[in-house]
């Protein structure tokens, strides 16, 4: 009963009428932004993070999760509409939903990936109530060493598992924590890297950061391909899917729902990789796997319902560790470092309203999302009619008014467009910005952590092996950044090996 | 599969701009894709051309150049010791990690790396930001009305290839709207004229 008090008082705050307003204001906007070609949420979420600024922390923190979901909803509707995905995590919804489109059932295909984003979500938020209080329990008793080991860890996986170059990833991690040092030393109060700039003394802020490199450089990026015409959606006749078809899509939004979970805590890609994962369920378990490709409802059902179940249960590392599984986590952590709020193992305990309040906003939210999808496929489509020509200035200026709103700086507005510029040339370069953005937020946890290990230590670095949680981490640290490499030289051998079968 | 090659695939010339004639387009592709087998070598067609081994070498040098400066001063904040770790310890780490990795990039990555090459239509960025520049520079002198105006009008008729009605109207309306939200409903302290 007693773990039960602060979930229902949890709903009390989603309850209160200003909460459900800003739920509300996250889920549309979020659902009308990130149905923009090129924006996902972790660009959504950036380009809105000055809306929550003179809010509440829970109002602020609910109304982002809405923003999170919404615009996670936003990318699907591309998929299905235009054969355009507005994340990787969509991509599989491509196959069969543009397909369902041609043949007249877009509205079948965007009901039933609201239905099984609605279950998949659900289920996650479930599985977020019960399990990420124990997770934080277990953590209470973590102390700087282990807090060094989990942030290096979060920093690793994440550029890792990342689908592009993983060195390149790296090196996006690494500046990412450098530019975190900017500003004053927490420890001795000395000024670092400010070149006597007073502007700099506080340190770059995370959201010039993020509106920069997710925001503007996305833009800015999508500016170069603005040559290719984009093609205007039609409005769906047929609105919602038939009994049959729910009867059909059911079990994949069930196996969806489950894998997603699952494979959501990862840190990493886990939306993407739960959904191509729940696709090749789908297909596997299919009587007629031919159907797949060609509108085969399930293809949508499984996916969508996959990546929602992981955008929801990433949640779960960010909320009782206090590390962020992905990109648009690393948002969410930064969002709630400015409204004054760590998030870790103590946010359970030390800030039960706020904690249940935003993990019960998410069942009001995505019941919020699955009302509002459907009636607005026509909005949406309106939204995607409008030439990007005119879209892009507007949601510059959006960004940086919303950037000067900040701090009222000029110098806050100079910074996004530098970082802005960095965002757009780390694409043309093959760098991602999402581990430089993770790396940022984790580095002051990181380095804290290091210089306190390092004191309680003496300086003996041996007194790590008395830490069993420390060396688990530090070993499976190891095995992450070194197993790609074994993997490329045991692939080399082979090659190797059997090319000279051959030759013999 | 990247993003990169995802936000690149089919546009059909069916939302010509209004006086596209200076906005060549590509020919319009995909149709005939049906499975997702065919969608994937569409996507991986379509693809951009990647950025190749020069790119590689001067992206990585730029970090590697980062991750020395950085060192530099880190040392010279000082680095302490072990026990007692001073301000520029941290810092001196990272920044060189990063030079390593960048060094192990330039060799892992001179046959090619990621990314993608620079096109013609690049230069339309480099406008961009000009714009951007402009915008920032001005916004304390003038407020932001003229600017955002001159950005919105910039971005929709030379960048967006809008026709100059279309651009004058909607970056009018769209600076007019910027304006009642941040300036009157808001009553934000965004530097403004009127």
């Amino acid at each position: 009963m007693d773990f039960f008090a602060p979930v229902l008082e949890g709903f009390g705050t989603v309850l209160e009428p200003g909460n459900l307003l800003y739920c509300f204001i996250g889920v549309l906007v979020g659902m009308l932004i990130g149905v923009l070609p090129g924006l996902g949420p972790a660009a959504t979420m950036a380009i809105l993070l000055p809306m929550t600024f003179g809010i509440e922390p829970v109002t602020a923190i609910i109304m982002l999760a809405g923003i999170f979901y919404g615009a996670q909803y936003g990318g699907t509707i591309t998929s299905v509409l235009l054969r355009l995905p507005g994340e990787a995590s969509s991509v599989v919804t491509v196959f069969d939903g543009y397909q369902m489109a041609k043949q007249g059932r877009a509205g079948a295909a965007l009901g039933v990936a609201a239905v099984g984003s609605f279950i998949g979500g659900t289920a996650a938020i479930l599985g977020l109530t019960f399990l990420a209080p124990l997770i934080a329990g277990f953590a209470l008793d973590f102390g700087p060493p282990e807090y060094a080991a989990l942030s290096l860890l979060g920093v690793t996986l994440v550029a890792t598992i990342s689908s592009g170059n993983k060195v390149k990833a790296l090196i996006a991690a690494a500046i990412g924590v450098f530019l975190a040092m900017v500003g004053r030393d927490v420890f001795t109060g000395t000024e670092r890297f400010t070149f006597d700039n007073l502007s700099l003394s506080d340190g770059i802020d995370f959201v010039t950061v993020a509106m920069g490199l997710f925001g503007l450089g996305e833009i800015l990026y999508n500016l170069e391909e603005r040559h290719k015409a984009m093609a205007t959606p039609e409005k769906p006749k047929r609105v919602w899917p038939t009994t049959g078809e729910f009867k059909q899509s059911a079990p994949a939004i069930g196996r969806g729902s489950i894998l997603g979970f699952l494979l959501g805590i990862l840190p990493g890609g886990g939306a993407t990789i739960s959904s191509l994962a729940a696709y090749g369920v789908e297909k596997k378990v299919a009587k007629d796997p031919s159907r797949f490709g060609k509108g085969a409802i399930e293809g949508v059902a499984g996916p969508e319902s996959a990546n929602n179940a992981a955008a929801t249960s990433s949640f779960i590392p960010l909320l009782s560790l206090g590390i962020p599984a992905n990109a648009t986590m690393a948002l969410m952590f930064g969002a709630l470092l400015i409204q004054g709020i760590t998030p870790g193992p103590l946010l359970v305990s030390d800030e039960p309203e706020l904690f249940w309040g935003v993990v019960n906003s998410m069942y009001i939210g995505n019941i919020l999302l699955l009302i509002m999808a459907i009636p607005l496929i026509g909005v949406f489509v309106k939204i995607l009619s409008v030439r990007p020509a005119i879209l892009a200035p507007i949601t510059v200026l959006i960004t940086l008014i919303g950037a000067y709103t900040i701090k009222n700086s000029v110098f806050d507005v100079g910074l996004v467009v530098l970082f802005g510029v960095i965002g757009y040339l780390m694409k043309k370069t093959g760098f991602e910005p999402g581990p430089l953005v993770l790396a940022f937020v984790l580095a002051e946890l990181l380095e804290s952590s290091v210089r306190r290990s390092l004191i309680l230590f003496e300086g003996n670095l041996g007194e790590v092996f008395t830490r069993p949680i420390t060396v688990t981490l530090l070993f499976v640290f190891l095995i992450v950044i070194f197993l790609p490499i074994f993997q490329k030289m045991l692939g080399r051998a082979t090659a190797k090996s059997k090319s000279k079968e051959l030759v013999s | 599969m990247s993003m990169t090659s995802i936000s690149q695939t089919d546009r059909t010339d069916v939302d010509k701009p209004d006086d596209g004639e200076n906005r060549p387009e590509l020919p319009a592709t995909g149709e005939e894709a049906e499975t997702p087998e065919e969608l994937l070598a569409l996507w991986e067609e379509e693809a951009p051309e990647p950025a190749g081994g020069i790119a590689n070498l001067v992206a990585c040098a730029l970090t590697l150049a980062f991750g020395i400066a950085g060192m530099i001063l880190s040392w010279n904040l000082s680095l302490g010791s072990l026990t007692d770790p001073a301000p520029g310890f941290f810092p001196f780490v990272i920044a060189l990690i990063t030079a390593v990795l960048s060094v192990a990039q330039i060799v892992l990555g001179r046959r090619g790396g990621d990314g993608e090459k620079f096109n013609r239509y690049s230069v339309t960025v480099v406008w961009g930001i000009i714009s951007l520049l402009v915008f920032v520079i001005a916004l304390p002198q003038i407020g932001f009305e003229i600017p955002a105006l001159l950005l919105s009008f910039v971005w929709m008729k030379w960048l967006g290839g809008e026709s100059w009605r279309s651009a004058a109207l909607y970056s009018a309306l769209t600076v007019a709207a910027f304006y009642l939200i941040f300036v009157v409903a808001l009553r934000t302290q965004l530097p403004h004229l009127f």
